[in-house]
């Protein structure tokens, strides 16, 4: 893995209570600088992933273990969106659960038996662990091989965790690919191969299949697949590339099976998707003739729909409070694509490695970026208050609040369930700031 | 372990929250995870509030649990009393901080703090929202009035001569259905009445006011599901009583008026006379009606209400809500009502005891499920429900006005909407009768019904309505309510991952399927025909009646005779 040594001057300050105020800077330089917070947090578990999870992986149920409140917290955030009949469901843990592990492993065979008779459509489940089933210490695992047994070859059952004690919100996702990893079938075939890891949109996925055509690059799998039936092949011939910035447990499992990480900057707006597609090329040897012949006309469409959005997006001031991971790569394109300015860029876990092309494009900015790793709400409102910002890009907890105190905020989980990848969605993605702001020039109120 | 994908109530710690978010002055320490955060958002998003609810949570994580969890509940305690200076502290745990025992009301006691810290014990593996917030709000109360009580031997002294009789008004809470404006609406009626308003509890009032409790004169319970067990208390400890009609309908005002009149000491005409049956005619001598009049009772008299006898409606939600709209729906609307149910398992024998009244057997659970296949067993023509049955009712094409929590956002409505009192009684005849065919337009319909610009939903809902009135077909059709489709989420907020939601498959059984009509049973085309001319949603009954009658009658080929054979003989 490159660490692209020396690019990015790292300034590292701590401050753990959340009375500190914020440590400045000695002398201001061209740098990211990162902070570390300790305190509440503000953002959703890693169950919430199931959202989009069970969507695309089509032939998929998503079982969580776990309590009442996890069950309240997926009909909450998925609730606000969807009402469909969803591929998803809490066994919800009770009294008598706790009485006894034995009884509880009983319970959820019951359970599962039950469900997997109603929906013969069912290929894959998936036992999600929750902070209660991981507090009693309710083996998913165990109990994940010996349903496999018994419901095999029909249905194939694997567990993770989503529990807010280990992951926050898209680490959800992680979590999941990473349990399927072993699944995935083995290769020995030494003709280099594509993989791309993490959801994507399926118009997305189905531009980038096009994209990767015109390149050349025969040999593409997409990883989650969207029937559970498809898993994609691993070998050590196989490249792959990171469509999100929050795998890092995925891309360890796969790089044990012998696959290849390309590092890229992530394909969000024009100069991230260009950086990401030139990693492919580089890696399968494309000529940059054939690289701008594949690429020209869809960087030239996005390039136009940005040019659209600079004018109202350009010298405001942005605050993103951190949500999915996203935040600094968001924070890359808002900076250098639009033009806004960074107050300050929090991210519930910065992934140094995978981030670094990213990073040295923000390091790359004549300004400071201040970027905050973990969280201290409170700490951070006020900071946020004290810069009122033009635009505040933050969860659904927060955002009428600070309306409600004059600011202007555009919700971050709209961010994970858009489709913002590639170049034909570059325009799309800044959309989704100017909303906000276009829409307080409009109320006359 | 309880398998479940909608739950109409949330964990108890969300009641907790419900008192803390009405209160002012009161902040909420809750020893939970981090993605127990979530529940910000039922407060911010669902019901607009402007502020964050009074909450910290300690957010530990798995690296926290080898000990260090009771630190960070201390620390998270001490920093919210220094940054939000409340006047009592409520501190609890959600599931997962239950499980790690750490003693939340004894940590914060070894905190000294000055202020009340009120320990909440809410077993969230047995109990749920609203038993939550009844007993958080029963906390409060005790701990903040208990101080102030004389002996509990003392009597009640009587009321000064010359001093206007006073209540409480006990139960307005967050995220309650309509609580906002009912309060106001109540809050009309005492005033007619000359009754003064002590202290609302929980809605706006502080720890202080709750020390104020004692001073009226009796308590008006609003939401027996929050109040009832702090008004048990206080009429034991504090010798209030407390009133038990619920003020939802003209029949249940016009109690409620009586019963607080008699409480206070008051003469209740002038307020009745607001409830009466008849438009209020111009008359010299007459007073003004301010500030309403009930049009319900006028309205209902009114020919065109004719077409709304014996409507067939189910009715589910909570207790006070679910037993007040079979009463109005029986007594003010003339419905019929087929089914009658509620989730909160505390209130069933209540309900069963209203059940009982119609002749029906209560409908008790909290697996929507269960309640969507007793909607499609009975298919009712209107359904009063919660969020939940009015997707039910969606899918199974059946009209739906919402009567109960759970809600949504659309069910906090900008306008003045209240649920009880005069203008409560308004606002619902308006809301039921809305989804409905309006009279002269459902025998058109009956008449012309080949009438291409006849589309099978009432008109006054408008196109969006009848878009997905094919859907609704086909599911009122087969029942099975495996139709839902992203058509049920609104279309600005239709996430834009899943086109494959299209292909979301249900997690219920066929509930009732059509019995298996292709193997033994088939239509001629002309039946086939006539069938579709028969209103859409009562289109799945009359094709299940008329096999039932059919098989029962030994037919293989159902003709438009048998059609109309089967429509006689299964006539009310
Ligand atoms: S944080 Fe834990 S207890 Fe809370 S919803 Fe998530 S998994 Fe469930
Ligand atoms: S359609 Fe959407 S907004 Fe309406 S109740 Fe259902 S989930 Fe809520």
């Amino acid at each position: 893995m490159s660490d692209l040594p020396g690019v990015i001057g790292v300034n590292l300050s701590t401050s753990d209570t959340a009375s500190a105020p914020p440590p400045a800077p000695a002398t201001p330089s061209r740098c990211v600088e990162i902070h570390h917070e300790r305190g509440q947090h503000q953002v959703f578990c890693g169950l919430t992933g199931i959202i989009w999870l069970h969507r695309k992986i089509q032939d998929a149920f998503f079982l969580v273990v776990g309590s009442r409140t996890c069950a309240h917290l997926m009909q909450s955030a998925a609730g606000v969106m969807i009402f469909a009949e969803p591929r998803f469901g809490t066994a919800i843990i009770e009294d008598r659960d706790l009485a006894g592990l034995a009884d509880a492993h009983r319970e959820l065979d019951r359970v599962v038996t039950r469900l997997l008779e109603r929906r013969p459509d069912i290929r894959m489940l998936f036992l999600v662990g929750s902070c209660p089933s991981e507090v009693i210490k309710l083996d998913l695992a165990r109990a994940a091989e010996r349903l496999s047994a018994t419901f095999s070859p029909r249905v194939r059952v694997v567990d993770y965790t989503g529990s807010g004690l280990e992951t926050s919100f898209t680490q959800g996702e992680d979590a999941c690919l990473a349990a399927l990893v072993p699944s995935l079938p083995a290769t020995t075939d030494t003709t280099p191969s594509l993989l791309v890891v993490g959801t994507l949109a399926d118009v997305v996925e189905d531009q980038f299949r096009r994209q990767f055509a015109a390149l050349g690059i025969a040999r593409v799998d997409f990883f989650p697949p969207r029937r559970s039936t498809e898993l994609p092949a691993v070998g050590p011939a196989t490249r792959f590339l990171l469509a999100q910035p929050f795998l890092r447990d995925t891309a360890q499992a796969l790089e044990r099976r012998g696959a290849t990480h390309l590092p890229a900057p992530f394909p969000l707006g024009a100069e991230g998707t260009r950086g990401w597609l030139q990693a492919a090329a580089d890696a399968f040897a494309v000529s940059p003739a054939t690289f701008t012949a594949a690429t020209a006309a869809a960087q030239d469409r996005a390039e136009r729909a940005l040019a659209h959005y600079r004018p109202q997006l350009a010298g405001k001031r942005v605050f993103l409070f951190p949500d999915s991971q996203l935040e600094p790569v968001l924070a890359r394109f808002l900076a250098r694509e639009l033009g806004m300015t960074l107050v300050e860029v929090g991210t519930p876990f910065l992934h140094r490695a995978h981030l670094a092309a990213d990073l040295a494009l923000l390091e790359a900015l004549p300004t400071t970026t201040r970027l905050t790793e973990g969280q201290d709400v409170d700490a951070q409102l006020d900071r946020c208050r004290a810069a009122r910002p033009d635009l505040v890009v933050c969860g659904l907890g927060l955002a009428n609040p600070l309306e409600a105190e004059g600011l202007t905020t555009k919700w971050s989980i709209e961010l994970v369930f858009s489709p913002i990848h590639g170049f034909d969605q570059a325009g799309d993605l800044a959309e989704l700031f100017a909303r906000p702001l276009l829409r307080r020039q409009r109320l006359a109120l | 372990m309880q398998l479940t994908v909608w739950t109409y109530e949330g964990p108890p710690h969300v009641g907790a929250l419900r008192i803390a978010t009405a209160m002012q002055g009161v902040h909420y320490v809750l020893h939970a995870p981090q993605g127990d955060t979530y529940a910000d958002l039922l407060f911010t998003m669902i019901e607009r509030r402007p502020t964050r609810p009074p909450v910290s949570y300690t957010t530990f994580a798995a690296r926290d649990l080898g000990g260090n969890t009771a630190e960070a509940f201390k620390r998270t305690a001490r920093d919210a009393v220094a940054r939000y200076a409340p006047q009592a502290l409520l501190v609890g745990a959600s599931c997962t901080g239950e499980l790690i025992q750490d003693d939340p009301g004894g940590l914060a006691r070894a905190l000294g703090l000055s202020i009340p810290v009120i320990p909440l014990e809410l077993s969230a593996y047995q109990r749920k929202e609203n038993w939550g917030a009844a007993e958080t709000f029963y906390q409060l109360v005790r701990t903040l009035v208990e101080p102030v009580l004389p002996s509990p031997a003392t009597p009640r002294p009587p009321r000064a001569p010359g001093v206007a009789p006073s209540c409480n008004i006990l139960g307005p809470a967050a995220l309650g259905f309509r609580h906002r404006d009912d309060l106001v609406e109540v809050r009309r009626l005492l005033d007619a009445l000359g009754i003064r308003v002590n202290v609302v509890a929980p809605e706006g009032a502080t720890p202080a006011d709750l020390t104020r409790l004692p001073d009226a004169d009796f308590n008006v319970v609003l939401y027996p599901e929050i109040a009832s067990t702090a008004a048990a208390w206080l009429t034991r400890r504090a010798g209030q009583p407390a009133t038990t009609t619920i003020p939802i309908g003209i029949g249940a005002t016009r109690e409620f008026v009586e019963e607080v009149a008699r409480l206070a000491g008051v003469d209740p005409a002038p307020v009745l006379a607001r409830l009466a049956g008849l438009p209020p005619r111009r008359s010299a001598g007459a007073a003004p009606l301010a500030p309403a009049h009930a049009r319900l009772p006028w309205y209902s008299r009114s020919v065109d209400s004719t077409y709304l006898t014996g409507k067939r409606v189910f009715i589910f939600g909570d207790a006070t809500h679910a037993i007040a709209a079979a009463r109005m729906a029986s007594e003010e609307f003339g419905f019929t009502v087929v089914g009658l149910g509620t989730y909160a398992r505390e209130f069933a024998r209540d309900v069963r005891a209203a059940a009982a009244r119609y002749g029906l057997e209560a409908l008790i659970t909290d697996d929507y499920l269960e309640v969507e296949a007793k909607i499609a067993e009975l298919h009712p023509e209107l359904v009063l429900g919660t969020q939940m049955e009015r997707h039910t009712a969606k899918r199974l094409g059946v009209p739906c006005a919402v009567i109960s929590a759970p809600m949504h956002v659309q069910d906090f409505p900008a306008r003045y909407a209240p649920q009880m009192g005069i203008e409560g009684a308004n606002v619902i005849f308006d809301t039921w009768v809305h989804p409905l065919m309006m009279g002269l337009e459902e025998h058109l319909l009956t008449l012309f019904r080949e009438d291409f610009e006849f589309h099978e939903a009432p008109s006054h809902l408008g196109a969006a309505a009848r878009a997905p009135g094919a859907e609704a077909e086909r599911a009122a059709e087969s029942f099975a309510p495996s139709a839902a489709t992203t058509a049920s989420a609104p279309p600005d907020a239709a996430p834009s991952l899943p086109p494959s939601a299209a292909a979301a498959v249900s997690l219920t059984p066929p509930v009732a399927p059509a019995p298996a009509s292709s193997d033994t049973l088939s239509w001629s085309s002309e039946a086939e025909l006539e069938l579709k001319k028969i209103p859409f949603f009562v289109r799945g009954k009359a094709r299940r009646n008329t096999e039932r009658y059919a098989r029962e009658h030994g037919l293989a080929l159902i003709t438009v005779e048998d059609l109309y054979d089967a429509k006689a003989h299964f006539s009310r």
